[in-house]
């Protein structure tokens, strides 16, 4: 693994809308500078809602670049799909993670840690964090 | 002993149960869910019909768990990935043997559905799909028969029941007085199981 290598981030939502929408806000919120890898794997393949496992492991291999991929879902399948696949063994690259935080507040620290070359386990912390945050 | 045309043949039982039973199982998921399970298992079971055709798996375990690859990638839903555990479990258990016996299917079957559990984090009374797999395995030791009638009478005790997983546990006490559309395809796959026996011992008298 080089030293450059950076961590990709997937992000599983039952919406392709919300699934882009989230990888842009964190994506604006990450910048200045270059972001890590990102990618929206929302709804099925036909559009609809729910979870595809083809776009989620698609998604995974788009952002690979050998320091592991960090896999945020939010809801119902998209949680069991990735279990499923991570259970599997063969669909998702090596060092592949479902990441155990909030959507949106995950998905944010999740690329701002990854763009500024935090390791898998640093990724995975920053986003798990978010769940530490209290609103009220 | 089961061979593989056994396995395939309780998958096709199961496709064709769900295809004629899709409507009943998207009216009960349209009471507490969201009203998709019909189709979402129609069109994943109608995938693996159609890779059984053209793959010809040639083992009992290969057929599960092509099978259960097959649910997870074509579902969409929650039901995919669990129902793909199921299947898969079950065949990576049988291993590779060209035939397997009742006791190994019962003891195979025991860990697909334990695998389900882990993956969903649910157990007996949550108002899911193993309140009618759970007896089912209980029951398969003495009989296909005894099993698809121990599943339909789980199904059917999810009716009193609060949902405590998924989608329906939002709906808290307002899920009660509905049978969990989960359990009823698991009553389903099992009544299938039951079929295929049925018809292997037709073909050997």
């Amino acid at each position: 693994m080089s030293a450059r290598a950076q961590v990709g981030i997937v992000l599983v939502s039952h919406s392709g809308p919300v699934a882009e929408a989230v990888a842009d806000l964190a994506r604006g919120l990450a910048a200045g500078g270059a972001t890590a890898p990102v990618a929206a794997a929302g709804g099925t393949s036909a559009g609809g809602l729910g979870t595809s496992a083809d776009m989620v492991a698609a998604a995974a291999r788009s952002v690979d670049r050998g320091a592991g991929v960090a896999l945020l879902v939010d809801l119902g399948s998209a949680v069991l799909t990735v279990k499923a696949m991570l259970a599997e063994g063969d669909e998702l690259p090596d060092g592949s993670r479902l990441v155990d935080a909030p959507f949106v507040e995950g998905a944010v620290a999740a690329l701002v840690t990854a763009s500024a070359g935090g390791g898998l386990d640093a990724v995975e912390a920053a986003a798990t964090e978010a769940y530490g945050y209290r609103k009220v | 002993m089961l061979d593989t045309d056994f396995f395939r043949r309780w998958m096709t039982a199961t496709a064709t149960a769900v295809d004629r039973e899709a409507d009943r199982l998207t009216d009960l998921d349209s009471a507490i869910g969201d009203a998709d399970h019909g189709s979402n298992m129609r069109r994943g079971f109608g995938a693996v019909t159609d890779v059984l055709e053209k793959e010809s798996p040639g083992s009992p375990g290969a057929v599960l768990v092509l099978a259960g690859r097959h649910l997870i990638s074509t579902v969409g839903g929650a039901s995919g990935p669990l129902y793909g555990t199921l299947l898969r479990g079950t065949g990576k258990a049988l291993g590779d043997a060209a035939e397997v016996s009742w006791e190994q299917l019962t003891e195979a079957f025991g860990a697909g559905v334990a695998a389900v559990a882990r993956l969903g984090g649910a157990k007996a009374g949550d108002k899911t799909m193993l309140d009618a797999l759970l007896p089912a395995v209980e029951a398969l030791g003495t009989s296909a028969e005894a099993a698809r009638d121990a599943a339909l009478a789980g199904a059917l005790a999810t009716v009193p029941l609060p949902a405590r997983k998924g989608r329906a546990s939002y709906l808290g006490e307002r899920s009660v007085g509905h049978q969990d559309p989960g359990a009823a395809s698991a009553a389903l796959l099992v009544a299938a199981l039951a079929e295929a026996a049925r018809t292997d011992e037709g073909g050997r008298a």
